[in-house]
């Protein structure tokens, strides 16, 4: 056995009311590479902010050692003159500087305080050789495409003479060629001796280049395999990262179906900061009335997206494709369509687009639908104070009144004045993105209580989220999306969580 | 949570804090000058700062929604200049003039709202540019004051409204506070408003939530135009002549006053209340520098300088707050 770079072990974390990490190992050998799998919210991430010094030692428990040496990182300069380095999902390049001046940000080649320009841009062409970076290192970072962007992030790494080398999701953002050649510098990497740990939800990349692989689900450390000796294959990982049993969480529920509500046909979609690359494509979908139909895909397979084009355009570049409601063609062309036509949408992200948090209940709760509230743009006070009230009842937001600033909130009881604000817009068809995010387990059960009252008012919802197992125990049917594309549609009483994860994971033929 | 003590909701203790301050300063100029706690004292700041005040009001509602109107100065000094030139040179009629400045300032207002929203660009710079395009435009109407001896004019600057026990004040003032309830009123009770403080609040939100953001970005940078140009004519009410240096760097005291007043420069929290008692606190120093005597004016500048930093870091501690 080669000897082990980088050992944590009992790793915890705790955030306010929820522990992330639990006694957590994770041991890599020197000169391999390491995948880490584990759902979207297993806990990757916060491992590698702790390992990175992101999080300060103090912050967590356990123990962490690098090359044999006791670690106590107070931040990333600590972590990184150790030599270890993090690439995160997006990318911490300055876009108005060059390539150069990004590879040495923070680490300049200077002369008595003055920069060389020359050694700099002599250094910074010698490392992008390293990893095949043909550009002029003068060139701004804006000029050139993510694929190389994640190369300059790398080059930057090498200059800090990197020995651990931590890429999280580096390939979700790129497209097929670029995702290759930044597998093969990752080999290329290995084989001058750095060790590459990367957070990976591409399987089949995974089984292609790690070495080995540890599983991470809810929280805790499930297994460590090697992919030679342990014969891995994707089903091995999927079962390691589901292995679950499903328990009485959800609040049982007799649909009616009713109607088609909405479908959608020949959907694509193309990212606004790269014009080439589909992040939707061709993805077709039908709600019925009545029916709760879920949307589970992993981080970057395009279903915020989806739903955000689909909502009065509010993201993506070149959309095109149909949408019909209630069997009749219509153009959404804004929000305000959007509303029109009875269609709702409540952010992943609740704080940033889904409320103000500096205004009180009643406000956020009439925002979208003040119309109803409001004569020739007069806004009816004591109208919009009963109607919050009832929705302060009905809904069960645990605040002193419907005068309480929403930012002072649980999140849970924040999701239910955003759930109250599109109630209130009437609409026919939900589209809830991750709707129980960051929200303890009791309210959990309230939200589904809710989403199946709103089913059963005749209303078609779409659920996206990420926990497969809620998915399976509130959808009549769900979908799969894996990068851009819908790869399956299964009744829930065909649905497993391996099944799904299949066609979550199922890559480009 | 509040168990068992009354409590302040937070958004309003800016502006009580600004209120007692006010209260404060005018204990304490009473105590100590003789004729200070007469309630004349607190009129004159009134009709000293009416044109101040309207011009607060418009930007109010520009900050509200998290911009900035830097141009209100200079549009104030422009509408006195348009309105005694046209006055004095072909004569035109106060009912033609004053319309007509007024739809000079908010067309003015609007461009530059449309800027702002259709290119997308810092409001900062937008209404930089509109600050010295209307100066700019004060020196090609004339380089020198030019005196208003029209007949309504004089009578409007002249008129003193009398109230009970020898108080009285001017019709701008009255004008003023009428600016004020109107604008309170649509800030309160209007969709429009909403849309203010939504946008200012969080303007992805409200987006996502079919606001007419674009509309009411642009709206607000209208308003304010339209409350510097009536501002200007309040203020040649007021000096009685229209002049390229009238104003000068009135968009610092119109956003100090409105920042005093608790409305929190990122936007979406403040009332109009709080931008009255602003201009009075700005007034009021004035008015303790001038009973005091021996200190010079530039204390003004000092005390106002003290209060900003201390109520940008009572934001600061606010917004930390409530953003938990």
């Amino acid at each position: 056995m080669t000897e082990h770079i980088l050992r944590m072990s009992g790793i915890t974390k705790t955030f306010p009311g929820v522990k992330a990490l639990q006694d957590v190992t994770l041991s890599v050998r020197q000169g391999e590479i390491h995948a880490i799998c584990g759902e979207n919210g297993a806990g990757k991430s916060t491992l590698m902010k702790v390992l990175s010094g992101v999080y300060p030692h103090g912050d967590y428990e356990g123990e962490i050692f690098f090359e044999g040496k006791r670690c106590e990182f107070g931040g990333i300069r600590d972590s990184e003159h150790a030599g270890i380095v993090i690439i995160h999902q997006e990318l911490a390049l300055s876009p108005q500087l060059s390539i150069a001046e990004n590879i040495f940000l923070g680490n300049e080649r200077a002369k008595r305080g003055f920069i060389d320009w020359n050694r700099t841009n002599y250094e910074a062409g010698e490392l992008m050789k390293r990893v095949g970076l043909r550009e002029n290192p003068t060139t701004p970072i804006s000029d050139i495409g993510v694929g190389k962007q994640q190369l300059v992030e790398i080059a930057k790494a090498l200059s800090k003479k990197v020995k651990l080398l931590i890429l999280d999701e580096p390939t979700a953002a790129l497209n097929d060629d670029d995702s290759a050649h930044l597998l093969d510098l990752l080999r290329g990497l290995r084989d001058e001796g750095i060790t590459c740990v990367i957070i990976s939800h591409k399987l089949n990349e995974v089984t292609a280049i790690a070495d080995s692989v540890t599983i991470i689900r809810d929280g805790r450390t499930i297994e460590t395999l090697d992919m030679v000796t342990d014969h891995v294959t994707e089903d091995r990982i999927i079962s390691g990262m589901v292995g679950r049993a499903l328990d009485n969480r959800y609040p049982p529920h007799e649909p009616t179906i009713g109607e088609e509500a909405l479908r959608i046909e020949d959907w694509t979609v193309y990212s606004p900061s790269q014009p080439d690359r589909k992040v939707v494509d061709g993805a077709a979908l039908t709600l019925r009335r009545g029916e709760i139909v879920g949307l589970a895909g992993l981080m970057g397979a395009g279903r915020t997206e989806l739903a955000m084009s689909l909502f009065g355009r509010t993201y993506g570049v070149n959309i095109s494709g149909k949408v019909f409601k209630d069997g009749k063609p219509i153009t959404i062309r804004n929000v305000q369509d959007a509303i029109n036509h009875g269609i709702a949408y409540a952010s992943e992200d609740r704080k940033r687009y889904g409320l103000n948090l500096i205004e009180d209940i009643k406000r956020n709760i009439s925002a979208a639908g003040l119309k109803s509230l409001a004569k020739r743009g007069w806004v009816n006070e004591n109208e919009e104070y009963r109607v919050a009230e009832e929705f302060h009842k009905s809904m069960n937001i645990k605040a002193p009144s419907v005068n309480s600033v929403v930012g002072k909130l649980s999140g849970g009881n924040q999701q239910k004045v955003v759930l109250s604000k599109w109630i209130m817009t009437e609409p026919d068809v939900l589209i809830l993105d991750e709707p129980t995010r960051g929200i303890d387990v009791g309210a959990k059960y309230e939200i589904y209580t809710i989403i199946n009252h709103l089913a059963d008012q005749g209303k078609a919802v779409l659920v996206i989220s990420s926990e497969l197992p809620e998915l399976l125990g509130l959808c009549d049917r769900i979908y799969t999306l894996s990068e851009g594309r819908i790869t399956g549609e299964v009744p829930r009483q065909e649905a497993t969580q391996e099944s799904l994860m299949h066609l979550m994971t199922k890559g480009q033929e | 949570m509040t168990i068992g003590r009354a409590s302040v909701p937070a958004k309003y203790l800016p502006v009580l804090v600004t209120g007692c301050l006010l209260v404060a300063m005018f204990v304490v100029g009473g105590i100590r000058y003789e004729g200070f706690a007469g309630g004349q004292v607190i009129l004159n700041v009134f009709i000293d700062n009416g044109f101040l005040l309207v011009v607060a009001v418009g930007m109010t509602f520009v900050i509200l929604t998290g911009g900035i109107d830097l141009s209100v100065g200079s549009v104030v000094a422009l509408s006195t200049m348009v309105a005694a030139s046209l006055m004095e040179g072909p004569g035109w009629p106060p009912y033609l003039v004053v319309p007509l400045v007024l739809a000079i300032g908010s067309g003015l207002g609007l461009v530059m709202g449309y800027i702002v929203q259709a290119f997308d660009i810092q409001p900062f710079i937008v209404t930089l540019a509109g600050m010295f395009l209307a100066r700019g435009l004060c020196y090609t109407i004339g380089t020198d004051s030019i005196p208003i001896d029209d007949p309504t004019f004089t009578a409007f600057a002249q008129t003193r409204i009398d109230l009970f026990a020898d108080l009285w004040i001017s019709p701008s003032v009255i004008i003023a506070l009428v600016v004020v309830g109107v604008a309170a009123y649509v800030l309160h009770y209007t969709r429009f408003g909403r849309s203010v403080y939504a946008t200012g609040g969080s303007e992805q939100s409200a987006l996502l939530m079919g606001l007419p953001v674009g509309r009411t970005k642009i709206a607000v940078y209208t308003v304010s135009g339209f409350c510097s140009a009536l501002g200007g004519v309040l203020l040649s009410f007021y000096m009685l002549s229209g002049y390229g240096q009238h104003a000068v760097a009135m968009e610092l005291d119109a956003i100090a006053a409105v920042v005093i007043g608790g409305t929190l420069l990122t936007g979406g929290s403040g009332f109009l209340f709080g931008t009255v008692l602003g201009v009075l606190v700005l007034g009021l120093i004035q008015t303790i520098l001038s009973f005091e005597g021996t200190l010079s004016s530039w204390w003004t500048k000092i005390f106002i300088g003290m209060l900003l930093f201390v109520f940008i870091l009572l934001q600061r501690l606010f917004s930390r707050r409530s953003g938990r």
